[in-house]
Formats: structure tokens, C-alpha cells, sequence
């Protein structure tokens, strides 16, 4: 914070030096009023909506810091919706740079494409376009080390000839890696993974496909739930059976409500893997320097996914956030 | 005698098998899921099965009446998660005023109530004095309330306070002589609907309407009115289910609810009642219910098939259901 305050005043006083001595200097050009437009699909669901709420606050942050930076925020409900706003942001918000979570890869590739080829700034985040090289900067998270960071507390912590069950997300490519990374994970472990249903990320049937995996299985020595609405459906249902002795729950994404109780030493969640909603913010912050500095910010950007313990949940833990 | 007056050919016999259809299609279900899983029936499967059927159970029987008049209701899903957003916040909001108590709980049970029935007479205004078609008029409010609750929820989750969701709980957990209160609530509804469909005017108005309104309009029936009626009521169950479905996971957020009026919908067609209205069968819909929670099971407790195909087996199970009937009265 203190830094990002002496480095405004520092461009800000060159500006007005540079004003003053009547020289065209490359800090008075990055004191010039940028405007970056932001393009993120609306908050349909728990990580949606912590990922536009670090988004706004995010905004609020950087516009205060930067006053020469401005923002143009979009949320979009559907595709066609986004694809409507890039070009109006390219056609009356006058934009220098385009933050952009694709809804979905291919419909939005062209459009993108075409605010890349005018000239402007692309930041892509969390999602890829279908073509490669479009995008200036490229942040994401990691699905293949979500899945294996799960998978190697799995390894560390249960005995072989363990047996757990799985719950899968909605069958997309993004879950396969997640799975995969985590099968490889505790391969060679000896831990049987008993079954591997779609809990679709919902926590109504998270709580229905693990009721059922009460009824059929005896003995389960740990659930990977792999988000943490469902992992919410999962605790209700291994409390509803009296079972909470047996098996502990590990979630993903981290959700407050479950951090929380991971810094409290709940021995039935005893730690959660992140994919963080924030992921924004890094996106934001990293353009933005782009306009109000000369660090280079091209490239790719991918946040790991690290295990929240007790010891460390106090730094992922945001209450305010409605995610 | 209704049944009859739809198949005058099939003589007064033949139907009452035909109706048997979905029946059968139950009692083989629980034949296989028993021979395929040792604790298909063990008090606990059965328990979890039953009130899980119990919310999409008593929106269906709603949805019997509505369906049998005639009309349709895409919107219970977004209603139910919509009800159950307002519910909760009210709840948290009066908790400072009221304490965690008794009284608050039934407070917020009036309120999903009263809830349900403005949505309910909401769309049924829409569809009678505004004469708007039904499936655009719940087409329309399914997004209201969706983006609603989604609006509510500030795109997250809206979470019952912790101490209120412990004192609540037991209403979705536990029972009366080891029955559990979704199931004796489900039960009740279903008895009482089809009592309303078979032994009162209600039903038999419902049914006169769905098969030809010009008709039932000349024999002074007060059709309007009647149709009003099966939108409120609808509105109303949808409430009763939210009060049974809140205590579950104490939450509410954009995703509650998704699909369930399709289930609902499809639910209600399995078990007999006809699509364009004139015929309703309120225990068929019951069995339907039970038909649509049963597959899930199944799958889940036995390794047939891919994950992957689950939805696939389900549509398989719908439709033959449905032509079994078919083909049955028609033999």
C-alpha cells in the first residue's frame, strides 16, 4: 500500500515536472488517463459471485490508488451478452485495455480477436481462447494442481487400503483434469476410491449422491468433495447418519464459511484446496501496471492452488465476501 | 366414471389396468434396486429416498391440478429457491426482535406461505384476467425469480443463522414414530389431493375445464376463477416445500431448485395425467414422483452404468413409462 502510494506521487511529480519544463518524457505519457474495460460473466453461482465482488473491489482499490486509471465493468449473463458488450466498450467507452473472463472459449475468440487487432491491451483470464497468441496476458488458475494438492493430502494422511469416495463436478474438461491430476496424485497409495458420481457443484445433490454412498458403502474413510458447496451437502449427510467420527471432507475453491471452520480446527474439514474467486484481482492489478508503470506484465500468469491449513487459513479467509 | 368417460371403448374394466402402468414400472424398480444393493431397502435408503421425493412430491401434486386444468407452471423452481431466499432473510432479520424460538420459526413458515401464494397468484392473474398463454406467463416469472434470488443472495449464498438452523434441523430430520416429517407432510398432501381431484367439485370443475373450457363455461362453471384457484394452490405448495426444504442445508442461493419443474412436470405425466389437460390422477403422480427419486438412487447404489449416461438412463426409464401406459389403453 505504502509503496503503491510513493509510486503514484512519483509519477504524479514527474507529470508535473514534466509539464513544467514543457518535455514530452515517457512519464508524462503514462500519467495520461487509460481506460480499462473488464468483461466477467454475472454472478450465477458461489464462485461467480465472489469473483464480482473481488472484481468491484478491486476497481475501488486500484482507482483510488491510480487516479489516472478508469474502469468499465460488464457482467454478462449469457454469451451473446458478452460479446455485445466488448464491442461496445471498443465502440463508446474509447477502452485501452480489455480484461476479459470468457464465458465460453470459442463463440468469444473472434470478438476478442478483433480488440486485440485494434490495437488494444488483452488480458484473458481464467478460461482460454480457442486460438493462442491473442491475448498480451494470460492469468488462470491451475486445475491439475487442484486436482493433485488434494490428492497428495489424500496420500500423506490415510493408510493404504483406505477407501474414500469422490464427488465429481458438472462433466466438463475442466473436471476431468481435476480428477485426473487427482487419481494420479494417490496412485501407487493403496487408497480405493470406492465411487465417482456427479455432484454437479450443487449442494442439493451433493447431499443426495452422498446419502446414497452412506447407504451403500460401510466403511469411508474421507470424502473428496473437490468444491465446497458440495462439500457443504456432504457434512450434512454424514451428520444426518451419525457418521461424523469416521470420515473427514476435504472441499476446494474456499469458501469463508468453510475456511472458517478450518481455522477453527474442525477435525471433520481439516484443510481445503483454493481456486481462488480473487484470481480477478491478480488479473486487474497486473494490467494495471501495465498504464502506470514500465514493468513488463506480458505473459502468463498461473496461481497455484496451495492447501489452506489452520495454520495459514487467517490469510484466505475474507468475511465480507458473499463467496 | 372419469375414467371411463375418456375411453368410452375400453369398457369399464380395461382402465383400471392401464392405469396400473406406472405402477408396475415402481414395483420393478424396487425389485431390481433390491437385487442389485443389499441395503436398497434398509429403513435408512428408503427414509432418504422418500424425503428427498417429498419437495418435487408435493409441488407435483399442485402441479396435477394445474396441469389437468389446462394450464402449466415452469416458474415452481425459481419460486421455491425465491421463497426460500426471502424466507431466510426474514427470518435473520426478525432474530434480534424475536430470539431464537419457536415463534420465529413459524413466522418464517407464515412468510413462505404467504410467499408462495402471491407468487402463485401472480402467475394465475397473469394467465386469467391478463389472458396471457401459461407457459409464457411462467416462462417470464421463472427468470424474475431466479434472477430474484440470485439478486437476494448478491450472487452468493444466503445462509439461515447458525443457532435458528439448529432449533429448525429436526423438521427435515427427524419424524413422528420414526417417519420423518417431509414423508408424513408428503403423505398428507397426496391424500388430500386426491381426495379434492376424485370427491369434490374442484377436481371434477379441473378436469371439465382441461377437457373443453367452452363447455364447462356454458355449464356454469366459474372457469376464471377455478383456473385462479389451481395457480394459488400451486403457490401455496411450493411454500410448503420450501418450509420442508429450508431446514435440509439452511441455505438458499441462484442454484436452488434448478430442474425441479421439469421434474415436476415430468413427474406428473408419468403418472397418467394428460398433458393438455381433462384427466388428472393424483396418486399417479405420487408413484411418478417416486419413479424419477428411484432412478437417481439406483444409479447412484449400483455401478451400471457411466456416470457420464445417468441422465440418459433416466430419459430412457420416462419415456417407456409413459408408452407402457399409452400402449396399454390403447389395447
Amino acid at each position: 500500500m505504502e509503496r503503491r502510494t510513493f509510486l503514484t506521487t512519483a509519477v504524479l511529480a514527474g507529470a508535473g515536472a514534466a509539464t513544467l519544463a514543457g518535455l514530452a518524457t515517457p512519464a508524462a505519457a503514462q500519467a495520461k488517463k487509460a481506460v480499462i474495460g473488464v468483461s466477467i460473466p454475472s454472478a450465477t453461482h458461489g464462485f461467480m459471485g465472489g469473483l464480482n465482488w473481488h472484481a468491484q473491489e478491486t476497481i475501488k482499490r486500484l482507482k483510488t490508488t491510480y487516479p489516472n486509471l478508469d474502469f468499465v465493468l460488464a457482467t454478462a449473463g449469457a454469451v451473446g451478452k458478452q460479446v455485445n458488450d466488448i464491442e461496445d466498450m471498443i465502440a463508446t467507452r474509447n477502452i485501452d485495455a480489455l480484461v476479459v473472463l470468457p464465458f465460453e472459449s470459442e463463440p468469444l475468440t473472434s470478438p476478442v480477436k478483433a480488440v486485440k487487432e485494434a490495437g488494444k491491451w488483452v488480458t484473458v483470464v481464467d478460461r482460454g481462447l480457442a486460438q493462442a497468441g491473442i491475448e498480451d496476458l494470460y492469468v488462470a488458475g491451475d486445475n491439475t494442481a487442484f486436482g493433485r494438492v488434494a490428492g497428495e493430502y489424500f496420500k500423506a494422511n490415510l493408510k493404504s487400503g483406505a477407501k474414500i469416495v469422490v464427488l465429481r463436478g458438472i462433466p466438463t474438461t475442466l473436471d476431468n483434469e481435476r480428477v485426473d491430476a487427482f487419481k494420479k496424485a494417490i496412485d501407487g497409495s493403496g487408497i480405493e476410491i470406492l465411487d465417482a458420481q456427479h455432484g454437479n457443484w450443487n449442494r442439493d445433490k451433493a447431499f443426495s449422491v452422498m446419502q446414497d454412498y452412506l447407504s451403500k458403502h460401510k466403511k469411508i474413510d474421507a470424502v473428496w468433495a473437490a468444491d465446497d458447496d458440495m462439500a457443504i451437502g456432504v457434512l450434512e449427510a454424514i451428520s444426518q447418519a451419525g457418521r461424523q467420527k469416521e470420515m473427514w471432507v476435504v472441499g476446494g475453491a474456499g469458501m469463508k464459511e468453510i475456511v472458517k471452520r478450518i481455522m477453527d480446527k474442525d477435525p471433520q474439514l481439516p484443510v481445503d484446496v483454493t481456486y481462488p474467486p480473487a484470481l480477478i484481482s491478480t488479473a486487474l492489478e497486473i494490467t494495471a501496471l501495465r498504464f502506470v508503470s514500465d514493468t513488463p506484465v506480458y505473459g502468463r500468469f498461473i496461481i497455484g492452488s496451495t492447501l489452506i491449513t489452520p495454520e495459514n487459513a487467517a490469510q484466505f479467509y475474507f468475511p465480507n465476501s458473499p463467496f | 366414471m372419469s375414467d371411463t368417460a375418456i375411453r368410452p371403448a375400453a369398457g369399464p374394466r380395461l382402465p383400471g389396468l392401464s392405469a396400473l402402468g406406472p405402477l408396475l414400472a415402481l414395483i420393478l424398480l424396487v425389485v431390481l434396486g433390491a437385487f442389485l444393493n443389499d441395503n436398497f431397502l434398509s429403513a435408512g435408503n428408503v427414509t432418504n429416498v422418500l424425503a428427498r421425493s417429498a419437495f418435487i412430491g408435493m409441488i407435483a401434486v399442485g402441479m396435477t391440478f394445474v396441469i389437468t386444468s389446462g394450464g402449466l407452471d415452469l416458474s415452481v423452481g425459481s419460486m421455491a429457491a425465491f421463497i426460500a431466499g426471502v424466507m431466510i432473510l426474514a427470518m435473520n432479520a426478525l432474530l434480534p426482535a424475536m430470539g431464537v424460538g419457536v415463534p420465529l420459526i413459524l413466522a418464517g413458515m407464515v412468510i413462505a406461505l404467504a410467499v408462495g401464494l402471491a407468487a402463485g397468484l401472480t402467475n394465475g392473474l397473469l394467465v386469467t384476467r391478463a389472458g396471457i398463454e401459461p407457459f409464457i406467463v411462467t416462462l417470464g416469472t421463472m427468470g424474475i425469480f431466479r434472477s430474484l434470488v440470485t439478486w437476494l443472495a448478491d450472487g452468493g449464498t444466503i445462509s439461515l443463522d447458525f443457532a435458528v438452523r439448529q432449533l429448525y434441523r429436526p423438521v427435515y430430520y427427524s419424524g413422528l414414530f420414526g417417519v420423518a416429517w417431509p414423508i408424513l407432510v408428503f403423505a398428507l398432501v397426496a391424500i388430500a389431493g386426491q381426495v379434492a381431484m376424485r370427491h369434490t367439485r374442484f377436481g371434477r370443475y379441473c378436469e371439465a375445464i382441461g377437457s373443453n373450457d367452452k363447455v364447462a363455461l356454458y355449464s356454469a362453471v366459474n372457469v376464471e376463477r377455478i383456473r385462479l384457484l389451481t395457480y394459488v394452490l400451486l403457490g401455496l405448495l411450493v411454500g410448503l416445500a420450501t418450509i420442508m426444504y429450508v431446514p435440509r442445508l439452511g441455505s438458499a442461493s441462484g442454484s436452488t431448485g434448478t430442474l425441479w419443474e421439469l421434474e415436476a412436470i415430468a413427474a406428473v405425466i408419468i403418472g397418467g395425467t394428460a398433458l393438455k389437460g381433462g384427466y388428472g390422477r393424483v396418486w399417479g403422480t405420487v408413484v411418478g414422483v417416486l419413479i424419477l427419486s428411484l432412478i437417481d438412487n439406483i444409479l447412484n447404489l449400483a455401478d451400471l452404468v457411466s456416470p457420464y449416461l445417468n441422465g440418459a438412463i433416466q430419459g430412457v426409464i420416462i419415456v417407456l413409462a409413459v408408452v407402457l401406459q399409452r400402449g396399454k389403453s390403447a389395447a
